[in-house]
């Protein structure tokens, strides 16, 4: 199990240097030479602008650069924000755990409806559940987040006055009352993505359990005399999970489309939200930090989704 | 006499977009206690249909069975539910089937899924289930049974995992097992080793065995009775002695006759005898005995109204109007 | 086991073509759903022949109000006619999906035929290549890449022109890596079987080969694809003019009306309603065909 664990990590490197390679010839191709900005932009104090010009080596030849640029980022070395005038590493890490709090939840909340729902519609093809199910599936994965997101603030904030539509992070109630306040501050947002999110992987589920349902284990597990729900849950969903994991994994990139917009949408200060700031004031280190945080992040959900799949399917780790 | 197994009028059939295939078209057939038969025809005969039928593990959706009786111990097992079915299967009746390389679930090990049945019919717990399958491996001769039972199906071969499927079915010690083809996805010389087993552990465990097969080779081999299937109906009935001997049915005849001789003298150019034609459609089966089309002895009688079997010796039943077995 | 179901047999002579209109017909959510499609295509298209009243006309006498005889889809905060605003968005907003699905087919065939045909180096890396545009985090990356090239490509095209062809490459960008698989998988899979064979027997070049007998058949799989293609990019655009980094503010995009209404939900709902309503709309409605034609096109696959 150790040495799965190590080859995968090592085949991750690949990744990484891919991914980093073309964000790196993104910015270097860019007109206006973003890198130099980093270096001569007029708000960032003088010893800070030596120091970005030696660490990135904006003097060295384009491949060195590179490298230089990317021992820089892993190094969390972000530069120095020209609007907020702090350190890009103090502006990111104070928002990452917002977002990966609202992804994270989202993504608990949209398994929770894809799986029992999902299997429900596989174990009953073309019953009026499925049909329901699968149209509803079908109708919440058209609508844009931005557009699910509107309509719960009309519908909850504006109309019904029941949520609160800007999120606030500081809540005056403490104790139970603070925890009830966080959680309606959360649950649009959160029902947003989760929902959004649920409704493609209910259509993914359902088609992964009707693969597994049709093999001939299940006939096997059914001539044993075991009941139909130890059928499905032992024989059918703990294999049809394989496929689902690494979809779930290989969808984050999607994920963080969906958390920039909510963010938007509900003024949440996460790195999404910091993203679109940072375009719109012309933050060129921002940007450049938050899409390689980014990266890291879909690089670190692809290597979870190798190991995960490694510990499902007992075929894999022998290799 | 009740037997073990009985089998009567059984029409089960599968709504298609086309219209009802009539996939098992009045079948009626019996096990007893020890004995082993076997179901043999072509396939689309029906056979596997009706082994399924008797466990009622057909999808039900597209299948039904619309007419008959499945007679165990007396009991018609037609109308049970599903739950009262559950309590049959694994316990009374053990199946093995077609494809080792697909019928084991690849995300336990064989041990586990060994265990499965006796934790539910017999409620070991898990340690001494497994211990009891490893006893189970050792019957089925599968070496260092102790080591072997924490292994995953993929690391064995496909007649060690039929093996493993024979372990499973008769883990809790059933008096029939109903065997669809469990040789016919495997080398000739691991056929014949299963088949071995198989007559080993109906020995020892003293059970029935229902085994469905196209070889005329396998019936040969382990049969003691025998019933010939076509197109969804029995046509002829009797101890594998009385049909190797004096076949009756054209079909039947045509069946063995088509077995390679080892002895054929191929210097002569003597061709491989077939049986022309093909199949009827089982959506409208044509009026009247269904291998008639193809049949060399046919007569205006036999479209008519289809044979019903009839005794021609003691044991010996045939679905055809002919006098004298043809020779 | 996977006999013990018999299959049916037809004796009905039917071209593919036919067999899988036959098959989508079946779909009812789908056929009324080409039905929607085509009567929004008609609309975007022909409407502002048949409704005149210009997309940029101010009125401050009738701001923000809800649905008249006069303004059937209600005025935004300009006195702007928004019905007629929406007509022109809705042909932008289609012209980028179409377009983008058109760069995303053609670059995902080229390389999955080239990846198909070669074996080895050439097939593996095109498919290292895949795979890591498949992980790239796409909207950061779509913002990125709008953020540095918007200024000169705006310079060269236009203003929206410059926006439209970016737009139209970044979305194609990310949507090739789909096509491109199954078309590898097609040729994969056809390559070794006979009907090639015979074809090469009787002398066929590889072009020849790959044009008649391997594309035709990869058809399938690929105008489905195409088909989620332009409902995701119209997503896109949408989602792009939502954060207000696609089309400049005068453009009508629905996407960009959204932006503009976002902030005044409580006066104007109808403002944001219609806008959303309509790219709701046209994505379910790709979405259905979407689903009909997978089961039209292949169907081997229980869906």
């Amino acid at each position: 199990m150790g040495a799965f664990i190590l080859r995968r990590l090592a085949l991750a490197l690949p990744s990484l240097l891919g991914i980093s390679v073309v964000l790196f010839a993104v910015l270097a191709l860019a007109p206006g030479d973003p890198f130099a900005e980093l270096a001569t932009n007029s708000n960032v104090p003088p010893e800070v602008r030596v120091h970005l010009r030696a660490s990135l080596g904006l003097d060295d030849p384009v491949a060195l650069r590179y490298l230089h640029w990317l021992v820089a980022m892993l190094r969390g070395d972000w530069g120095f924000s020209f609007i907020s005038r702090v350190d890009v590493t103090t502006l990111i890490w104070q928002r990452v755990p917002v977002t990966l709090g609202l992804i994270g939840a989202s993504q608990l909340l949209a398994l929770a409806i894809a799986i029992p729902v999902g299997t429900l519609s596989a174990v009953r093809p073309y019953s009026w559940f499925d049909r329901i199910a699968s149209t509803l599936a079908l109708a919440g994965f058209s609508l844009p987040t931005f557009f699910t997101g509107i309509l719960l603030i009309l519908v909850f904030s504006i109309k019904l006055d029941w949520l609160p539509f800007v999120y606030r992070s500081d809540v005056e109630a403490t104790g139970w009352a603070a925890v009830v306040e966080h959680v309606r501050e959360a649950i649009m947002p959160v029902a947003v993505l989760g929902l959004f999110q649920g409704a493609g992987w209910t259509r993914y589920v359902r088609s992964a359990v009707l693969d597994v349902v049709r093999l001939d284990h299940v006939t096997t597990a059914r001539s044993k005399g075991l009941s139909e729900r130890v059928v499905i849950t032992r024989h059918v969903l703990r294999n049809a999970l394989i496929p689902v994991v690494t979809l779930v994994a290989l969808q984050m990139p999607t994920v963080f489309g969906g958390a920039i917009v909510t963010e938007q949408i509900f003024r949440i200060p996460g790195i999404g939200s910091l993203l679109i700031d940072a375009i719109l004031r012309n933050d060129t280190p921002v940007i450049m930090g938050v899409t390689f945080v980014f990266s890291m992040l879909v690089i670190l959900f692809n290597l979870v989704a190798d190991l995960l799949y490694g510990l499902l399917d007992p075929r894999i780790a022998y290799r | 006499m009740t037997h073990l197994l009985e089998i009567r009028g059984l029409k089960t059939h599968f709504k298609t977009d086309d219209g009802w295939v009539h996939a098992v078209d009045g079948v009626d057939l019996h096990v007893d206690a020890g004995e082993t038969l076997c179901v043999v025809g072509e396939s689309g005969s029906g056979k596997s249909v009706t082994a399924m039928s008797v466990l009622k593990l057909l999808p039900m959706p597209p299948g039904r069975i619309v007419a008959g009786q499945v007679l165990w111990e007396g009991r018609d097992l037609v109308p049970l539910s599903q739950a009262e079915m559950r309590k049959l299967r694994g316990r009374e009746i053990g199946m093995v089937f077609q494809e080792p390389m697909t019928a084991l679930n690849p995300v336990y090990t064989v041990g586990e899924q060994i265990g499965e049945s006796l934790r539910l019919h017999e409620g070991l717990s898990r340690a001494a289930a497994l211990d009891r399958a490893a006893e189970l491996l050792a019957l089925v001769h599968i070496s260092q049974a102790t080591r072997r039972v924490h292994d995953y199906p993929h690391q064995f071969s496909g007649g060690m995992r039929q093996r493993v499927m024979l372990a499973l079915a008769l883990a809790c010690k059933p008096r029939l097992l109903i065997a669809d083809e469990p040789t016919t996805a495997l080398d000739v010389t691991i056929q014949a080793q299963i088949l071995d087993l198989l007559g080993e552990l109906k020995e020892r465990l003293g059970m029935a065995v229902l085994l469905i097969t196209h070889a005329m080779g396998v019936v040969a081999e382990v049969a003691q009775r025998v019933v010939v299937m076509y197109a969804g109906q029995v046509i002829e009935e009797g101890s594998v002695e009385q049909l190797f001997e004096r076949p009756w049915h054209p079909y039947t005849q045509g069946l063995i006759r088509s077995i390679p001789r080892i002895d054929a003298d191929a210097s002569r150019g003597t061709r491989l005898a077939s049986i022309h034609g093909t199949v009827p459609s089982l959506l409208a089966p044509p009026p009247g005995c269904r291998f008639a089309p193809r049949c060399a002895y046919a007569r205006d009688a036999c479209t008519r109204a289809t044979p019903a079997l009839r005794d021609v010796a003691a044991g010996h039943r045939v679905a055809c109007i002919l006098e004298e077995a043809p020779p | 086991m996977a006999s013990s179901i018999p299959a049916s047999r037809t004796d009905r002579p039917v071209s593919p073509w036919g067999e899988a209109w036959r098959r989508f017909r079946r779909h009812r959510m789908a056929v009324s759903s080409l039905g929607v499609l085509a009567a929004l295509v008609a609309a975007v298209v022909l409407g502002p022949l048949a409704w005149h009243m210009p997309i940029d006309a101010l009125d401050f006498s009738a701001t923000m109000q809800g649905p008249s005889a006069a303004h059937p889809f209600g005025t935004d905060d300009l006195g702007q006619d928004l019905l007629a605003r929406m007509l022109y968005g809705g042909r932008i907003s289609l012209a980028v999906g179409i377009a983008a699905m058109g760069m995303a087919v053609l670059v995902g065939v080229t390389v999955g035929a080239l990846a198909g045909i070669s074996r080895g180096p050439l097939d593996a890396a095109l498919m290292w290549l895949t795979d890591l545009f498949l992980s790239l985090p796409q909207l950061p990356l779509l913002l990125l890449l709008i953020y540095l090239f918007r200024e000169p490509l705006k310079a060269v095209f236009g203003p929206e022109g410059g926006v439209f062809v970016m737009i139209v490459l970044v979305i194609g960008c990310f949507g090739w890596m789909q096509v491109a698989r199954l078309v590898r998988a097609q040729f994969f899979s056809l390559r070794e079987k006979e009907f090639v064979e015979a074809a090469r027997a009787l002398g066929a070049t590889t072009t020849r080969v790959v044009w008649r007998h391997i594309l035709p058949n990869a058809l399938g799989p690929v105008i489905v694809a195409g088909t989620i293609n332009v409902a995701a990019a119209i997503i896109a655009e949408s989602t792009l003019s939502f954060l207000g980094l696609g089309f400049p503010p005068d453009i009508p995009t629905w996407g960009r009306l959204l932006f503009d209404s976002k902030d005044h939900l409580d006066i104007a709902a109808h403002w944001a309603l219609f806008p959303g309503g309509a790219i709701f709309l046209t994505v379910m409605a790709i979405n259905f065909v979407g689903d009909g034609l997978r089961d039209a096109l292949d169907p081997r696959r229980v869906l």
